[in-house]
């Protein structure tokens, strides 16, 4: 009865969205015929994909029935200006002075600043509609080709096919951008919000950049479509700090990933604590000899959060190294996922790798879950992984009580003494007191863990 | 200024097994005691049922500290009342530094006193820590240090000296905190206790070695069997105890005692 299963008022399992959405979005931002092109390509094959359910074996433990797509799939409309965005989110965390900022509010450009002594160096660091129009030639090279593809997933090609905004950094060879990038993508309205992230540091080139993601509070859903591509040349350096606070009503899907060339460095940090649901692939690409890629995770999840983090480093060539560490806690009714995989093709000898997510489970209703995994096809490697789970235990809590720490505060200590250990290796610190504030305020928010 | 323990019963919260058969004791500020007796005989449970260990149930008896009842008092309160346990088996809390734990212990002391407090000042606290380092010979790298995590054992209990010493208490437990430890250490802990003994200062000494009581002398002695304080006396007690072992209490206050004092 499929007429009965499509009447108005029936929640929707999949976006409404058509062919024709893709076309008038793309003739809206006057796009080149390439990247119409491109969307309309990734609409075949968003189109030809099912709604990932339980049964696929990434989403087995992640259900999104709960997504009303009616409300959750409109397009936003909104003249919120830079004014809604709170000074928190506004914040440069990274290093001292600012390359550029980028603000994005409801997918709108807010505010644009670019250091010109950058610019004289080639360096780009714009919105993504006007390097679509001025750079159209590296665009087409690198957007959604390299790094993210179409295929990757359904919510990935629906993203190529209807982004709405995003953020090119490009910098040019042996350019070291010494000043951070800021980019904040802050949401009023609900509805669909599909922003990109592109990423193209040339070889020996530098740079460091800060993302915020966060929304103010809306009653009604919102999906957040997301794609990130980081893409290293040889010898390139970079430090990118992601950090995700959507209102509890937004169900994020995001493809976030990065490609290490040879002699490359990079180092990832991931601060996920907002959402109704997250579920975020983010895959590590070391492609040459000689790279290495770190990622440092951070997360908590409350109330009825499902924050899912499906994390793979893959190494593609002899030498290279990869170090990931999440770190998360759950409360309340929330839970977490973890599910990570280390790959070698044959060949790829001397590979270090290593993954660990570590869990702190912070109550009787809450459910964290951590499944590594290696698959390695050459044999003089060093590759190892680890899930570790713990709750709050009380002898360090009566420890600290017996020196004069009230209760609540021991527990926020040994909370926060947990996440130590990650936020070591976050190189930024007003980005480990962000992560330390977000801790608090999940644990003293709302009246403490009793409360 | 006293520590009263009036005929304290005390059983395991999880098992409900009974440790302590009615103790009693007093610790007066200025005042040193030895609480000595074999493995077993309760010594550490009653050291942790003092700072209110929640693995412990009191069943029945009283203790007041300063006249207020420490069974009404959470161990954090019981603390800032001026009551301090040396642990015998510090735990480890990765990720505080020693550093930010006695700060923290400190501050939430002033906070105590005056709501509106901002804690102690770091460039004050930094002096004060480095000062009582220095008297202990604890690197000053110490302080940087998660608290206990990879500590050997003498640097675990110079560790709760020095929290004893920056906390200034009234009355302090020290619970077998000569286990484990060298002369050398043993040397030093001891002076650490000795430099803040005086008038303001009750200690209870838990051992069963003699030992330390080379080092720290003790005012009064007393000794436990099977959850009872069954002699006290000076510090001629625990040189008896040295020279005769335990043999002559057992056969004093053995079984017999008791499954009589069980059957009434």
């Amino acid at each position: 009865m499929v007429v009965v299963a499509r009447r108005r008022g029936v929640a929707r399992t999949e976006p409404a969205w058509t062919r024709a959405d893709v076309e008038e979005l793309s003739a809206a931002r006057d796009e080149p015929r390439w990247l119409l092109e491109s969307r309309l390509a990734a609409w075949d094959i968003a189109a030809a994909t099912p709604m990932p359910t339980l049964n696929d074996e990434e989403w087995r433990r992640t259900d999104i029935r709960g997504l009303r797509w009616g409300e959750a799939g409109r397009f936003p409309v909104s003249d919120a200006g830079l004014e809604a965005v709170p000074a928190v989110n506004l914040e440069p965390l990274v290093g001292a002075g600012e390359g550029g900022s980028l603000v994005f509010v409801d997918g709108r450009l807010q505010r644009s600043k670019f250091a010109s002594s950058l610019a004289e160096r080639g360096v780009l660091f714009q919105d993504l509609g006007s390097a679509a129009r001025e750079h159209g030639g590296l665009l087409r090279q690198h957007l959604l080709t390299r790094v993210v593809r179409p295929g990757d997933g359904k919510f990935a090609a629906l993203h190529a096919a209807l982004w709405t905004h995003g953020v090119l950094l490009y910098v040019p060879r042996n350019v070291v951008a010494e000043l951070p990038f800021h980019v904040v993508m802050y949401n009023t309205q609900p509805g669909v919000s599909l922003g990109h992230v592109l990423v193209v540091l040339e070889e020996s080139a530098q740079a460091t950049l800060q993302v915020e993601y966060a929304s103010a509070e809306t009653e009604e859903q919102a999906a957040w479509i997301g794609a990130t591509e980081l893409l290293l040349g040889a010898n390139a350096n970079l430090t990118c700090v992601s950090l995700q606070d959507w209102n509890r009503n937004t169900w994020e899907f995001s493809h976030q990933r990065a490609r290490v060339g040879r002699d490359a460095n990079l180092d990832w940090v991931l601060g996920v604590t907002g959402s109704h649901l997250t579920k975020a692939f983010l895959e590590l690409d070391i492609d040459g000899q000689g790279a290495n890629g770190r990622m440092s995770g951070f997360f908590f999840a409350d109330g009825r959060q499902m924050l899912d983090l499906d994390t793979q480093q893959n190494h593609n060539a002899p030498l290279t190294r990869s170090d990931l560490l999440f770190k998360g806690a759950a409360r309340d009714h929330a839970r977490t996922l973890w599910q990570g995989m280390i790959k070698s093709l044959p060949g790829m000898q001397r590979i270090d790798g290593f993954q660990a997510c570590r869990n702190m489970l912070l109550g009787d209703e809450a459910r964290m879950d951590a499944i590594p995994g290696l698959e390695i096809e050459a044999d003089d490697v060093k590759c190892s992984h680890a899930a570790t789970f713990g709750t709050l235990e009380e002898e360090p809590i009566f420890y600290l009580m017996s020196r004069g720490i009230s209760r609540p505060e021991a527990e926020l200590m040994v909370i926060k003494g947990f996440f130590d250990e990650l936020l070591e290796r976050v190189p930024f610190e007003r980005v480990r007191e962000r992560l330390q504030a977000r801790v608090e305020s999940k644990i003293v928010g709302s009246n403490g863990l009793r409360g | 200024m006293a520590l009263e323990i009036r005929d304290l019963h005390v059983a395991v919260e999880e098992t409900e097994e009974v440790i302590l058969r009615g103790v009693s004791l007093t610790i007066r500020q200025g005042e040193v005691h030895a609480l000595m007796g074999p493995n077993g005989s309760g010594k550490s449970t009653l050291a942790n049922v003092l700072m209110g260990n929640p693995a412990y149930e009191v069943v029945s008896g009283s203790i007041h500290f300063d006249g207020d009842d420490l069974l009404e008092m959470e161990p954090d309160e019981r603390s800032r009342a001026g009551l301090f346990l040396a642990f015998q088996y510090p735990v480890s809390i990765p990720g505080v530094t020693v550093a930010n734990f006695l700060r923290h212990a400190l501050s939430s002391r002033m906070k105590a006193e005056d709501p509106d407090s901002k804690g102690m000042p770091v460039p004050q606290f930094i002096r004060l820590l480095r000062g009582k380092m220095a008297e202990l010979n604890m690197d000053q790298g110490f302080a940087g240090r998660y608290l206990n995590e990879g500590f050997s054992g003498g640097e675990k209990k110079r560790a709760e000296i020095l929290q004893l010493a920056t906390l200034e208490p009234r009355v302090a437990v020290l619970d077998e905190t000569d286990s484990g430890l060298d002369i050398d250490a043993l040397r030093i802990v001891a002076e650490g206790v000795n430099r803040l003994r005086g008038p303001e200062l009750g200690v209870l000494v838990i051992t069963h070695y003699q030992r330390i009581l080379n080092y720290i002398k003790p005012d009064y002695v007393h000794i436990m069997m099977n959850g009872q304080v069954v002699e006290s006396g000076d510090s001629q007690l625990a040189l008896k105890l040295e020279e005769s072992g335990y043999e002559w209490l057992r056969a004093k206050y053995g079984e017999t005692e008791l499954v009589a004092g069980e059957a009434t």
